[in-house]
């Protein structure tokens, strides 16, 4: 019983550290499979994460910092769209802009406002995200095992991981079995048949990445007002690119994209278990190389080493009729 | 000789000047713009702050010495962009290869301090480019033989190297008498002179590297545009396929190109970890890698625009340092904001006024005679 | 709407791309029910104008009338409810889609995919049914032959509703069996009612299918006839202005020894895909062999195979009795240095680097010949001399060795690629497409200087996809079909029947029974 519960602690531990990764992938599939590269997740994370802090801080409700969040990432995704669409600049550039301004823009406005080295006050309450107990949990924990499952692993997550779960189904319906989503598809492989069936390729692509703002709005704000309690500086701490890995490692995919999320997640979990354990046959791993592992893997499938990825055909080109 | 006449319907040329100084400069003037907006938000007065940036940065010599510390790490990685960008590359990869490049210049440092001085500072600079050339090898190899895309392999990279100093720094080189994750101090023979040492100024962070990143940038004109191995890296950089054609292997060139560029990185850690810190330490790099990019994009990927960029960014560091220190409601992140601005206008923007300029440019110099319609 | 109006009328269209003027007070009347041919030399500006009328560009000035009723086009949308349908030279799909989800996208029908897609898979059985247009719905595109997709792409104007339909260069990569197979089906359509306009720049074509012509030439439309009124002389006379001799003037070449063999050469593309297959060929001094077939037959990678640029997988290939094949002196670089040229078919993709200035362009492969280095130096004077020679002799426009690239017109890039391949006197020269999108001032003088060549004794090997061109300047022709060589020919005795039935695969052997069938 020992090793199971330590199992379904860790996935547990898993599934939170998964819910930003999850969002903020998803985020990032509507842009690039739209043919806009978005490095800029990270950036966009941490400027929700930090006007959704602020917010439910004034505000005293969650939701109002969720939604102040979801405005800020949207307004920098904008800003992508107005960059790499509107002016066709470069699309790497543009998302490493957005990431840098974000992170000095955040903490130079938190020192002005709180005084409190960058950070904003510690939320506690309704500007939180509390865990939700699902119907019936405690009454099932003693029934062996599944009972165990539901009221540990299942239960007891505030909203955004529930959201971040829905998402993916979402997403793939999305994706596969809408207008929308056909057309997101087509303007990544191919804008110039998309603009000669009569559908506008910048509108599309501002369209994607409106979603993209969305989803790493309540990515964002998961941070700071559900897993956290409050912005710190730098609390996205690569989350944004990890996610962008996972993407990738996720060839573009929905639910491939949301196990390498997990995938990547757990690593996460477990190098804290890891730490100074001597493992059968390897012995000791170096915590620092569980935390390279996500990189590691992503590097090894761009490298042709693990499967291959295809990525969306127009992907990084700005769209420019030609003559 | 006649003055040439244009021919009929082709645009009159737009002299350089408009493209590599008014263009930047409005670029520049928009990015200022918007911060001041931002300092007027957090309640200061812009103006005020510029003047302090600008006195902070050139007002007196310690800050010039200081400031020019800083442009000789944006010189490295501003060149280090460049020749990858000249190759078609975008190496967001040049923070890792910084800090690998330390690596070689502490081990040499640490473990070859026996050697006398003048042999013992040329084996560190060489171990910064050649580890920081292998760090970007791999990067460079997959993109040139396994077509993984270099932007994503080299942000996976700088990852990776933090992974790596991290593991270096707790539990390989660590001080065995210290507690931070640093190693031991390097003996003074091994340091790189400081300006204050050899001539008569106050003391600053400013040494030998600033001199050598500046016969760097003469030697990276030469070799783009002055030699025939310089002129294979731009026709693979232009067209792959032409490069094929006529027998100029684009892998080799991928590779050379970022062995290169992460040579040019690797130095940043002989002006940090030889120059000024004198033994190793996490995170030495401070984003000079990224804020390369910004260089090399304002800088046109030439050496005489780089340099100035590089100036720029390094006021910008020393500057934002003293207005931290002086303006009440702004912390050193603002600096950070200014940056992340420039590279937004001067980057990602750059399409944004350039027609203009160049139109309004056109209607002064060359009035149109009414036409007939 | 009378029924007598016709069913698209263009009034004083203009449009401008900065300072070129590619459409020029284009006015054009096409008639319900008839396939109207637009004929005109490349870059004369039919493509320009059908992208008006498909609501791509917005043309500056003029009127655009469907069925006698004025039309604002400002885009695709507009003009596809005006039922305007086009067929782009290059094919708008999205590779990785089906062939139902391609041709639904942009009139999906509603939010949800599924009713939307039963339903256009039924209204495509129909159509499929009516004009004789087969093809499965459940394919993935990518996958398909280039005459499916192209039926594709009309299914997915007819499916738009479309009574007018523009093809823009329709036969371009298809042989032309395919091409006849492509003229009956627009014959189905005619009957059916619908208006076709056929864009192209080739004679036999408007011939063959049109019932009435337009002739475009630098911007501006020359004349406007009935097909049966005409005939070929006339029409290339109107395209280019004055009369053209098709054929140009040689002596019969004097074949000497054999420069070049190729046996058994075989090439796997990057994917295993095999392109070339067993080709022999042999080039002797002092001929011009010809290589003819559709584009997309593996004349491109014989090229790459013979230039040094790609390795074969298989084979030999001699060259001056030695061989080449294993050896190190195969690569691009140093094929140049014993004495073989390669002008390519691209000459955007890989003869010149557009960005780069002309003087840069002149050592474009010979980068590191002595002639142009000093020690570490590339000698930057030594480059704008050369380039300053070549655009002499060449009479290259206008004469400036720092004008970038790109600032040439095609015609005169392709000189600065020949002046450079040329003027390195090679023994053997690989040309390809010699004279694609150039204008026909240019094209008489690339084809007397290759002609020049042949009689100074060298060997030239020509590959083009313009029969014509084959036919005119080669001495042997050899025809290339799906990777391999299914025959050769003296040009004596090729017509193009006999070219046409090899490009489409048919060897010597199987042409009679082929014929009979």
């Amino acid at each position: 019983m020992e090793t199971f519960q330590i199992i379904v602690l860790l996935l547990d531990a898993t599934l939170r550290v998964a819910t930003p990764l999850v969002l903020a992938a998803l985020a990032g599939m509507f842009s690039e499979r739209a043919g806009v590269v978005d490095i800029g997740l990270e950036g966009k994370m941490l400027g929700a994460a930090f006007a959704a802090a602020t917010v439910a801080a004034v505000s005293g409700s969650a939701w109002v910092g969720l939604c102040a969040g979801i405005l800020t990432s949207l307004m920098l995704s904008s800003l992508h769209a107005y960059a790499c669409v509107t002016h066709k600049g470069n699309q790497v550039v543009s998302g490493m802009a957005i990431n840098i301004v974000v992170a000095g823009l955040a903490p130079t406005l938190g020192y002005a406002w709180f005084r409190m080295g960058g950070q904003t006050p510690a939320l506690n309450g309704d500007s939180r995200f509390r865990g939700i107990v699902l119907p019936f949990a405690e009454a099932m924990r003693d029934v062996p095992i599944i009972g165990y499952i539901y009221a540990e692993l299942i239960s007891g997550h505030n909203i955004i991981v529930y959201m971040a779960a829905a998402a993916v189904p979402i997403t793939a319906w999305i994706l596969y079995r809408t207008r929308f989503g056909l057309r997101v598809r087509a303007v990544g492989e191919n804008p110039h048949a998309v603009d000669t069936a009569g559908i506008q390729v910048d509108l599309m692509r501002y369209k994607a990445l409106a979603v993209t703002g969305f989803l790493c709005g309540i990515a964002g704000t998961y941070l700071s007002t559900a897993h956290g309690a409050g912005f710190i500086r730098d609390m996205t701490a690569g989350k944004g690119y990890l996610a962008l890995a996972a993407l990738i490692f996720g060839k573009w995919k929905p639910v491939p994209t949301m196990f390498a999320c997990l995938l990547f997640a757990f690593t996460d979990a477990v190098q804290a278990r890891l730490q100074g354990v001597a493992l059968p046959i390897v012995g000791e791993i170096p915590v620092q190389f569980i935390q390279a592992l996500p990189y590691i893997l992503t590097v090894l499938l761009l490298a042709g080493f693990v499967g291959k990825a295809h990525p969306p055909k127009a992907i990084g080109e700005p769209y420019i009729k030609e003559r | 000789m006649a003055e040439k006449k244009p021919k009929f319907g082709t645009p009159p040329k737009i002299p350089g000047w408009v493209n590599y100084a008014l263009v930047p400069l409005m670029n520049l003037l928009a990015a200022l713009l918007i911060s001041g907006v931002v300092i007027i938000i957090v309640g200061d007065n812009p103006i005020e702050a510029l003047q302090v940036l600008v006195y902070g940065a050139f007002g007196y010599p310690e800050a010039i010495g200081y400031t020019l510390y800083y442009t000789t790490n944006f010189i490295f990685t501003g060149l280090a962009v460049a020749i990858a960008f000249h190759c078609g590359l975008f190496n967001i990869g040049a923070e890792g290869q910084a800090a690998i490049g330390g690596v070689g210049v502490a081990l040499v440092c640490l473990y070859f301090d026996w050697m006398p001085t003048w042999l013992v500072i040329p084996l560190a600079m060489l171990a910064a480019a050649i580890f920081g050339a292998a760090w970007a090898y791999i990067p460079g190899y997959l993109q040139a033989k396994r077509g993984s895309h270099i932007v994503i392999t080299t942000i996976m990279f700088n990852f990776i190297a933090a992974s790596v100093m991290t593991y270096l720094l707790v539990e390989v080189l660590i001080d065995p008498n210290g507690q931070s994750p640093e190693s031991r101090s390097f003996i003074e023979s091994t340091w790189l002179p400081f300006f204050h040492s050899v001539i008569d100024m106050p003391r600053t962070p400013l040494n030998l590297s600033f001199i050598y990143a500046l016969v760097l940038s003469g030697g990276f004109y030469f070799l783009i545009w002055h030699t025939r191995w310089g002129y294979e890296i731009r026709v693979v950089g232009q067209n792959e396929t032409a490069a094929g054609y006529a027998g100029i292997s684009p892998a080799k060139n991928i590779i050379l190109a970022m062995m290169i560029s992460g040579a040019l990185a690797g130095f940043v850690g002989v002006n940090e970890i030889q120059g000024v810190q004198h033994r190793l330490i996490l995170d030495f790099t401070g984003g000079y890698g990224f804020v390369g990019i910004a260089v090399a994009l304002m800088g046109r990927n030439h050496p005489i625009g780089i340099f100035l960029a590089a100036l720029l960014f390094g006021a910008l560091y020393q500057g934002g340092s003293e207005l931290a220190f002086e303006m009440k409601n702004i912390n050193k992140e603002m600096v950070i904001v200014i940056q992340g601005l420039i590279i937004l206008f001067s980057g990602a923007l750059e399409h944004m006024f350039r027609p203009k300029i160049e139109a309004a440019y056109r209607r002064i110099a060359f009035p149109k005679p009414a036409e007939a319609r | 709407m009378t029924d007598t109006s016709p069913a698209l009328e263009l009034r004083r269209v203009n449009k401008r791309f900065g300072p070129v003027h590619a459409n020029k007070d284009i006015s054009l009347s096409v008639d319900r029910g008839t396939i109207h041919g637009i004929i005109g030399e490349n870059g004369a500006g039919k493509s320009t104008l059908m992208s008006i009328v498909y609501g791509f560009y917005e043309a500056d000035s003029g009127e655009i009338l469907v069925n006698g009723e004025a039309c604002h086009i400002d885009n695709p949308q507009s003009s596809i409810a005006a039922g305007i349908g086009m067929v782009h030279q290059h094919f708008m799909l999205v590779d990785t889609f089906t062939v139902l989800e391609n041709i639904v996208l942009g009139v999906e029908g509603g939010f949800r995919l599924t009713e939307g897609l039963a339903t256009a898979r039924h209204e495509l059985e129909r159509l499929e049914e009516e004009y004789a247009l087969d093809v499965d719905v459940d394919a993935i595109v990518g996958e398909l032959p280039v005459g499916l997709r192209q039926r594709v792409e009309i299914l997915k104007a007819l499916y738009r509703g479309a009574e007018i339909l523009i093809l823009d260069e329709p036969t371009g990569v298809l042989t032309p069996q395919e091409a006849d197979h492509l003229f009956r089906i627009l014959d189905t359509l005619r009957e059916q009612g619908k208006t076709v306009i056929l864009i192209t720049h080739k004679l036999r074509e408007i011939m063959a299918i049109t019932d009435n012509v337009s002739v475009m030439r630098r911007g501006e439309m020359v004349a406007h006839v009935k097909t049966q009124d005409t005939n070929r002389e006339q029409l290339a006379e109107l395209m280019v202005g004055r009369s053209v001799l098709l054929q140009v003037e040689k002596q019969k070449a004097q074949p000497r020894e054999t420069l070049v063999k190729v046996q058994n050469l075989s090439y796997l593309d990057g994917d295993g895909v095999p392109r070339l297959k067993n080709i022999d060929l042999e080039l002797k001094a002092g001929e011009i062999l010809g290589i003819a077939g559709v584009s997309g037959n593996g004349q491109s990678e014989l090229l790459e195979v013979l230039g040094g640029i790609v390795p074969p997988s298989s084979g030999s290939i001699q060259y001056k009795g030695e061989e080449l094949v294993k050896s190190k002196n195969f690569t691009a670089r140093t094929l140049r240095k014993i004495g073989l040229g390669h002008v390519p078919e691209d000459r955007h993709r890989s003869g010149l680097i557009l960005s780069f200035e002309a003087n840069e362009c002149t050592i474009l492969g010979y980068q590191d010949s002595p002639e142009y280095n000093r020690g570490l130096r590339l000698d930057q004077s030594a480059m704008v001399k050369t380039c300053e020679q070549h655009i002499e002799k060449f009479d290259v426009r206008p004469p400036d060795p720092h004008l970038k690239a790109s600032g040439f017109s095609g015609g005169n890039q392709q000189k600065l690629v020949l002046a450079r391949e040329m003027e390195q006197n090679p023994d053997v020269l690989l040309v390809g497409q010699p004279t694609r999108g150039v204008d026909i001032g240019a094209i008489e003088f690339i084809h007397n200087q290759l002609i020049k060549m042949r009689d100074a004794g060298k060997a030239i090997l020509v590959v083009s996809v313009e029969i014509d061109e084959v036919m005119s300047i080669a001495d042997r022709i050899a025809v290339m079909f799906d990777g391999e060589i299914v025959g050769e020919l003296d040009a004596e005795d090729a017509t193009e029947t006999k070219l046409g039935l090899m490009m489409a695969g048919i060897r010597e052997t199987q042409k009679a029974e082929e014929a009979a069938v």
